[in-house]
């Protein structure tokens, strides 16, 4: 299925890779095209580079989505990821009453959950993309990953914290809230003394506060986690994998591929950004001539464009799709007509 | 600057830059540099697998040191297994597995972020204090995540006010703020987003942290090549391909040239200015032909270096 096809057809295209490679201009590139082609197509970015962010509307940090005009028959809005304010809307969503939400929000254990626990940002993305699939306004999601090495860590986030929650530590934690401080039994704290002789008591304190009014929300949270890791297995979403030629990134990129293989993850697209362009090899001239520099330069820049397309071909034959090669732009991508370039380039 | 004195000034040199910019090259041309001048040399990795081993055409890094080259040894040293050794170090030793397997990590980690960070670099303070080699390079997360996982002391002093892990924030903060004994050096490409974001970590981690910054390693430059104004004609039928090559080269050159004086403007920092090698996996022999130009770059740099 060529990457057109998917913008035509499918709900929700993926786009993942390792970092610096320019995985955010690839989905609004992506995004775009979807606009041209009727859809009305939102997309989710991740820390975009001041210029595209204004150029997308993107100035300020917003969670809601900002509608861009252009001239396409479709629709295009953009969104920057707030992580942690779409963490507290699923909090006030599954919380009980707003009392509790309240516990939750303002304890110190949770702002670490909510701004620190690694995966968040992740998890947050793929929340986004789950509700952003819900919202009438839209039938083309395009998201934006984390620059993340590890491939597994956002297919991998909406586990996360549910793995947090049902920890067996979590239900020591859970016994005061049970049976009442008082009747905690003897072993637990002298376990909860030493971690915090460790970490600090009020580290320990913050923690079985937070899991105790958290009691009751594992379900709500688990199920959601569940739906969202369905949503990423069916058929209407796709992955593409964003790359570059480009040394240390063509080495993480084959370990991304690796560990998207290993998930089950089926890659339906393999873009390939900042490609050196190809100039035909010819034999070098046996009179020098004073040419030889000119020579030198065409054998170094073939020798460049032999590594990346050999790189290339072998990432290709692995995740099983063709590539679609975007040549190395003069300069970086800030302005519509920028990612119209370039999405000139991804659908020919 | 004498390549010898360059790596003389501390004993650790971290080694930070964003994704896809060559920070694993850089470690590794640092690596055999100092090796050749008969410097023995330790590389720590913190992160999964950077490509470094297979550079050295070893196997992949873990816990245990591992010999890439002479005087090379190399070890990964992740998060996850720091926090246990601590934990096991610190009354926790008979249940600690047995909670590592029920989550108590994640747990932990959650409940004080930077943990982890702050358990790794206490690690790497273990070793600069043991002297177990004359540089210690530590190859660092992707930048954005550097400046987090540098500033993790910092932040670590403002949630835990006493005990050990305090303790353990203390001494990781005075190794940091210690020229004598720590610094940083940046690795960037010269094209925009990477020049910005590195002047942004620059002055990030120098007035956030405190650390003391090694020169700026700017990386993937198209060597000058001398004679590329020379007129093709003389090819025939391959003038036009030539003089196409010529010219995309030229006009890179001139736009990493404008990246180059806009690093320099943006940020105080002498500059090590390292070559494109036009190949995409790095080996062996690569390593040494980019550890001879970061030797003579550095021999380029004036006795001391003053910074503004």
């Amino acid at each position: 299925m060529s990457v057109a096809d998917l913008v035509a057809d499918r709900e929700i295209l993926v786009c993942c890779g390792p970092g610096g490679v320019g995985k955010t201009t690839v989905a609004a590139a992506l995004a775009v095209e979807g606009a041209r082609r009727g859809r009305r197509t939102v997309v989710v970015t991740i820390d975009p580079a001041k210029r595209l962010a204004d150029a997308l509307g993107l100035g300020t940090l917003t969670d809601a989505a900002r509608r861009i005009d252009g001239d396409w028959p479709g629709e295009l809005c953009a969104l920057m990821l707030d992580p942690r304010s779409t963490f507290d809307g699923l909090v006030t969503k599954y919380a009980p009453d707003p009392d509790q939400a309240e516990t939750i929000l303002a304890n110190r254990f949770y702002r670490n959950i909510a701004g620190a626990l690694s995966g968040t940002q992740e998890y947050m993305a793929m929340e986004k993309l789950f509700e952003l699939h819900n919202d009438d306004r839209f039938d083309l999601v395009v998201v934006d990953t984390p620059p993340t090495r590890n491939a597994l860590d956002f297919v991998d986030a909406p586990r996360r914290l549910t793995r947090l929650l049902d920890n067996r530590l979590f239900r020591l934690l859970m016994i005061p809230a049970r049976t009442g401080m008082r009747a905690v039994n003897f072993a637990t704290q002298a376990f909860l003394r030493t971690i915090g002789k460790v970490v600090g008591s009020e580290v320990v304190t913050d923690a079985v506060t937070f899991f105790q009014a958290f009691e009751g929300m594992e379900d709500g949270f688990r199920r959601r986690a569940q739906a969202v890791q369905a949503l990423l297995a069916d058929p209407c979403t796709a992955f593409v994998l964003v790359t570059s030629p480009r040394r240390d990134a063509a080495r993480e990129t084959e370990f991304f591929a690796e560990k998207l293989e290993e998930a089950g993850i089926d890659v339906d697209a393999l873009i390939v950004n900042r490609m050196h362009p190809r100039f035909p090899a010819v034999a070098p001239a046996a009179t020098g001539g004073g040419l030889s520099s000119l020579y030198q330069n065409l054998a170094d820049l073939g020798r460049l464009s032999d590594g990346e397309e050999a790189h290339v071909a072998g990432l290709s034959r692995r995740v099983g799709a063709p590539a679609v090669c975007v040549p190395e732009l003069e300069t970086d991508v800030h302005d519509l007509p920028g990612l119209s370039r370039v999405a000139g380039f991804v659908f020919g | 600057m004498d390549p010898g004195t360059f790596c003389g000034q501390s004993r650790v040199l971290v080694v930070a830059g964003k994704g896809g910019v060559g920070k694993t090259t850089v470690t590794a041309a640092m690596a055999q540099m100092a090796a050749g001048l008969g410097l023995s040399v330790l590389i720590v990795e913190v992160e999964g697998k950077t490509g470094l081993a297979a550079a050295f055409g070893a196997e992949d890094l873990e816990y245990d040191e591992r010999d890439m080259a002479p005087r090379i040894r190399a070890r990964s040293l992740t998060p996850d297994v720091a926090l246990v050794e601590y934990l096991e170090e610190h009354g926790l030793h008979r249940i600690s597995k047995r909670l590592v397997r029920g989550g108590l990590v994640e747990v932990v980690s959650t409940a004080v972020p930077g943990i982890k960070d702050i358990l790794v670099l206490g690690k790497v303070k273990q070793l600069e204090r043991a002297g177990v080699a004359d540089l210690i390079l530590l190859d660092a997360p992707a930048a954005g995540h550097a400046v987090s996982f540098l500033m993790s002391a910092k932040g670590l002093k403002e949630i835990v006010r006493a005990g050990p892990l305090q303790s353990q924030a203390d001494d990781v903060l005075s190794m940091l703020t210690d020229p004598s004994r720590c610094r940083v050096m940046l690795v960037t490409l010269a094209e925009e987003t990477p020049v910005n974001e590195v002047v942004e970590t620059a002055f990030a981690l120098e007035d956030r942290v405190g650390v003391d910054l090694a020169p700026v390693v700017v990386n993937g430059l198209y060597p000058v090549l001398s004679g590329l104004d020379a007129d093709p004609v003389a090819a025939g039928a391959d003038a036009p391909v030539l003089a196409a090559a010529a010219e995309f080269r030229r006009r890179r050159q001139e736009l990493q040239q404008a990246q180059v004086a806009r690093l320099a403007g943006a940020l105080p920092l002498p500059q090590l200015h390292l070559p494109t090698l036009f190949t995409v996996d790095l080996k062996p022999a690569d390593i040494d032909v980019l550890a001879s130009a970061l030797a003579a770059a550095i021999e380029a740099l004036p006795a001391r270096t003053e910074v503004a």
